[in-house]
């Protein structure tokens, strides 16, 4: 209670609210007293801070009264709603930054319009080349020469106008063939040659434009089924980067080559399509692409003109929805598609051994 | 009466926290800086804090004893709340250009230390009144910042005399004090 007297007295001495008697009975005490002296130093220099707290803390009220009472009478101008406010806020923020954005992309823009102007052939090219082969006059004649060979003169008369070639391979051994449509597109009449030059009569069971894919049969005497189908159809996708191999008849002989799936997309995103870092040349059309397990998982249509080594692939679940629309619509052909693959684990000149005698060229005579 | 009567008047006005002098001089001035800050990247939140920072720093100004004001009211708040706010901007790193404005504007570096130095102390107190907690902080308000006296005190708080609000006081401030010096010895 004493020292709530003596304070109560420091503070009243501090205010001035001492009368005369008691403020000189006060100063005495404080000169005799070091310690009520250093009480009073310390507690006025609080007192001083504790009045300006108090004040600024009052001002600030008022301040924000103030503030309050003319945002509500409009003396000050609200900038905008808050939703505009915070754009306006942004644009002011980054308008220097958009400024210069646009120039350099504006610039960007001009300059590489102009380069494409200049560089690029004055003739319109397609970006897509189909991977068809246009069999020319030489190529015929070492196609004669073979037919001659191997004797089988009587089924394409010399002569026969054959423009177009691509590559077909069996998905049933009673001879039923798996091509990209546009090889065998406006064809009258269709020869597929095996590996060793025989040329066989075939035609067109079904062909589905939008997918890129047709079925074949082989309708002659001569053909003799390989046996069983070493490779088998895939149902489910790919992985990225998984290699893949292919065969195929971009010259008069079976060629091999073989890459990586680079995306599971094709030509701009298209999910029917695989995209493949493979070489392939006009020929390759139509050509299986097997993973290293022996499974074909997609089926060669197409290349990208203005880059190198970008393929495209049907991928090979399309050949399962072909076959169930082609039984629905011709209830007489019973595809059985090839569904075990006997390649795995063999080494790969093993494995196109096996495959080779599956793969067929494909000859189209035209209109 | 003349431009410089009626801002002498309102200076006083300010010094004494009257609310008509405050009003007036948030009237003159207030859209100036909000468009100055808004200009430069700010926010209209943040023309309120550096406005009414400005009027805080003047407002000390104007009850110091040696009080002067060589310019205009207008050109010594524009020019405080623009060297906050550059402040501000290098702090947040968001500093692009000079805040540009065809305003004039006066030095004021001297008088923003005196500010930053009463400024921190303020803090330091505001600090200390958070942490002794309820009921000691608006015991202590109610005494100090709003001049009750103990009996109304003891009358808001629900204490049966003005003794026992006088006790409990005391307590509150010990406790403060002791977190204050405590503070500003470890600040200085």
């Amino acid at each position: 209670m004493d020292q709530i007297l003596l304070l109560e007295a420091v503070e009243r001495y501090l205010r001035g609210e001492m009368n005369e008697d008691e403020k000189k009975i006060f100063e005495e005490m404080r000169k005799s007293n070091p310690e009520l002296d250093q009480m009073v130093v310390e507690h006025h220099f609080f007192l001083e801070e504790m009045d300006r707290y108090g004040e600024i803390k009052r001002f600030k009220a008022n301040l924000y009264d103030t503030h309050h009472t003319l945002q509500e009478n409009g003396a000050i101008k609200e900038v905008n709603s808050n939703a505009t406010g915070k754009i306006a806020y942004l644009w002011n923020r980054y308008r220097r930054v958009v400024a210069v954005a646009a120039s350099i992309a504006g610039i960007t823009a001009l300059v590489i319009s102009g380069l494409t102007v200049a560089f690029s052939p004055k003739t319109p090219i397609r970006d897509i080349e189909e991977l068809r082969r246009k069999v020319t006059y030489l190529e015929k004649k070492t196609n004669t020469q073979s037919l001659q060979i191997n004797d089988v003169r009587k089924k394409i008369e010399p002569g026969t106008p054959i423009k177009f070639g691509g590559t077909s391979f069996l998905v049933d051994n009673k001879g039923y063939l798996v091509t990209s449509a546009h090889v065998i597109q406006d064809a009258t009449r269709i020869f597929v040659q095996n590996n060793d030059g025989k040329d066989f009569n075939a035609s067109i069971i079904y062909t589905d434009l939008e997918k890129d894919l047709a079925i074949l049969r082989i309708e002659d005497e001569e053909y003799k089924s390989p046996g069983t189908i070493p490779y088998s159809i895939s149902h489910t996708s790919t992985e990225l980067a998984e290699p893949v191999f292919t065969l195929g008849f971009p010259k008069d002989e079976i060629v091999y080559g073989e890459g990586y799936l680079s995306a599971k997309t094709g030509m701009k995103g298209d999910t029917m399509a695989y995209q493949i870092s493979i070489s392939a040349n006009p020929g390759n059309s139509g050509g299986p692409v097997l993973n290293k397990n022996g499974e074909v998982i997609g089926i060669l249509n197409a290349r990208q003109t203005t880059a190198e080594g970008v393929v495209f692939a049907i991928k090979s679940k399309n050949i399962h929805r072909v076959i169930v629309e082609l039984k629905k619509k011709d209830s007489t052909q019973h595809i059985k598609l090839s569904n075990s693959t006997n390649l795995k684990g063999l080494d790969r000149v093993q494995q196109v051994k096996k495959i080779e005698d599956c793969v067929y060229m494909v000859k189209v005579v035209l209109k | 009466m003349s431009t410089l009567e009626k801002e002498k008047e309102l200076l006083k006005g300010l010094a004494d926290n009257n609310k008509e002098a405050i009003e007036a001089i948030y009237r003159d001035n207030y859209n100036l800086i909000q468009n100055l800050i808004i200009n430069n990247n700010g926010t209209e939140d943040d023309a309120r804090d550096i406005f009414q920072e400005a009027l805080i720093v003047l407002y000390e100004k104007s009850k110091s004893s040696s009080f002067e004001l060589n310019c205009q009211i207008r050109t010594y708040v524009y020019s405080i709340c623009r060297r906050l706010w550059l402040k501000k901007l290098q702090y947040a790193k968001r500093f692009e250009s000079q805040v540009e404005s065809l305003e004039e504007i006066v030095s004021v570096e001297e008088d923003l230390e005196v500010h930053n130095k009463l400024n921190h102390q303020y803090g330091i107190m505001r600090s200390a009144m958070g942490k002794i907690g309820e009921p000691c902080k608006s015991l202590l308000e109610a005494f100090y910042v709003h001049h009750k006296n103990m009996l109304e005190i003891a009358t808001f708080f629900g204490y049966t005399n003005a003794d026992n609000a006088k006790n409990q006081k005391y307590k509150c401030l010990m406790r403060l004090k002791k977190l204050f010096f405590a503070q500003y010895k470890n600040g200085n």
